[in-house]
């Protein structure tokens, strides 16, 4: 009795250990991103599976309080504007945890959406568990998914583009690269890039390499 | 007489009130001098924080890690700004207001993608992040937040 105890104890350790492992690599390109179902600033609850018309969506992991995510508010709606019509709207969530930055409550999320009058959703992941379950790391970061069947697979992973300071100087445009790869059925060049960006506040990411 | 006095008096004052005020400027250094720096031979344990002004866990821990060099002369600590590379006389300002000590560079180059896997492969980009380099080069890498204790063990297991 006292032994199946310890082996039930050792297998549910192992599969806490497993199943940290995996919360914190979270999607690769090529995975199928998990539907979710979160409160918009419209009031709406909102989940991939909403639109069935679509051919994936950007969703870009996002937030009111990063100087990062400001500079690219524009390009944001610039990209919801040119592909939402070609089968691919934005999805914008937001996977800041308010205690802890209180700029990201919800409230200050309707606020922010209306000034920038947001054509995209903008959506509160409160508990983290879509951006962890993703493996989000920073804001802005972006996930393409193509819809195949009922499923979101992940096509690209990364940053918009290579110069948040200023639109004018980009010389890659990683998103809009991998959406025309896409929409031409070729293979996207860059399916991987990385950014600076804010830590996603309330996140339990703290790695040593 | 006595204004003439006090003009000078003004003057002075104004004059020994410049320095506090302005901080001497951060160096500004794009990714390649950044490389250099690691790659300069040192007989100490250099800790790399990449930081910025408007980065509230990079802001929080910067005092734990001024304290732990200063307590530990074996280590050597550098402070890389992600702020706006336009814009240095900020990080200079900021340094001077929270009365940090150590080296402190400004990396300015927004072509992230570029650099950041030449850093470690292990960084996803965000930050507070952190390089650890050993005199005889090598290397470790850590992601996120770090407390004393944490920062102390990383530094006492490179020994």
């Amino acid at each position: 009795m006292k032994a199946k105890r310890i082996i039930l104890t050792l297998i549910a350790a192992i599969a806490a250990v497993n199943m940290s492992l995996f919360a914190q690599s979270g999607y690769q390109v090529g995975d199928n991103a998990r539907d979710f179902r979160l409160k918009s600033v419209g009031g709406k609850m909102i989940s991939m599976a909403d639109q069935a018309e679509v051919k994936g969506y950007l969703l870009i992991f996002s937030c009111n309080t990063c100087p990062y995510v400001v500079a690219y508010e524009d390009r944001m709606i610039a990209l919801h504007n040119t592909y939402a019509p070609k089968g691919f709207p934005v999805i914008a969530i937001n996977p800041n945890d308010a205690a802890r930055s209180a700029g990201d409550s919800f409230e200050n999320m309707k606020i922010r959406a209306k000034s920038k009058n947001f054509p995209f959703p903008y959506v509160h992941d409160e508990t983290q568990a879509v951006a962890k379950a993703y493996g989000a790391t920073n804001t802005p970061q972006v996930y393409l998914v193509v819809k195949e069947g009922s499923d979101f697979v992940v096509n690209y992973i990364g940053a918009i583009d290579n110069n948040y300071r200023d639109a004018s100087d980009v010389t890659k445009r990683y998103v809009e690269e991998a959406l025309e790869a896409i929409l031409a059925g070729e293979a996207i060049k860059e399916a991987n890039t990385k950014a600076i960006g804010c830590t996603i506040n309330g996140g339990n990411h703290n790695r040593l390499c | 007489m006595f204004i003439l006095f006090h003009i000078v008096f003004l003057l002075g004052v104004a004059v020994s009130a410049v320095p506090s005020a302005i901080a001497p400027p951060v160096k500004v250094i794009s990714f390649a001098e950044f490389e250099q720096l690691v790659e300069n031979p040192s007989d100490k344990i250099r800790v790399y924080n990449f930081w910025a002004t408007w980065c509230a866990p990079c802001v929080k821990e910067m005092p734990v890690f001024e304290k732990v060099s200063a307590e530990d002369g074996t280590v050597a600590l550098i402070f890389i700004s992600m702020d706006d590379g336009r814009r240095p006389e900020r990080v200079s300002a900021f340094m001077e207001r929270k009365g940090i000590k150590s080296d402190v560079y400004l990396l300015d180059d927004v072509d992230y993608n570029s650099w950041i896997n030449k850093v470690s492969e292990k960084w996803s980009g965000a930050i507070p992040a952190t390089l650890f380099v050993t005199p005889n080069g090598k290397r470790l890498f850590h992601e996120g937040e770090m407390d004393e204790q944490e920062l102390k063990a990383i530094i006492s297991r490179l020994k």
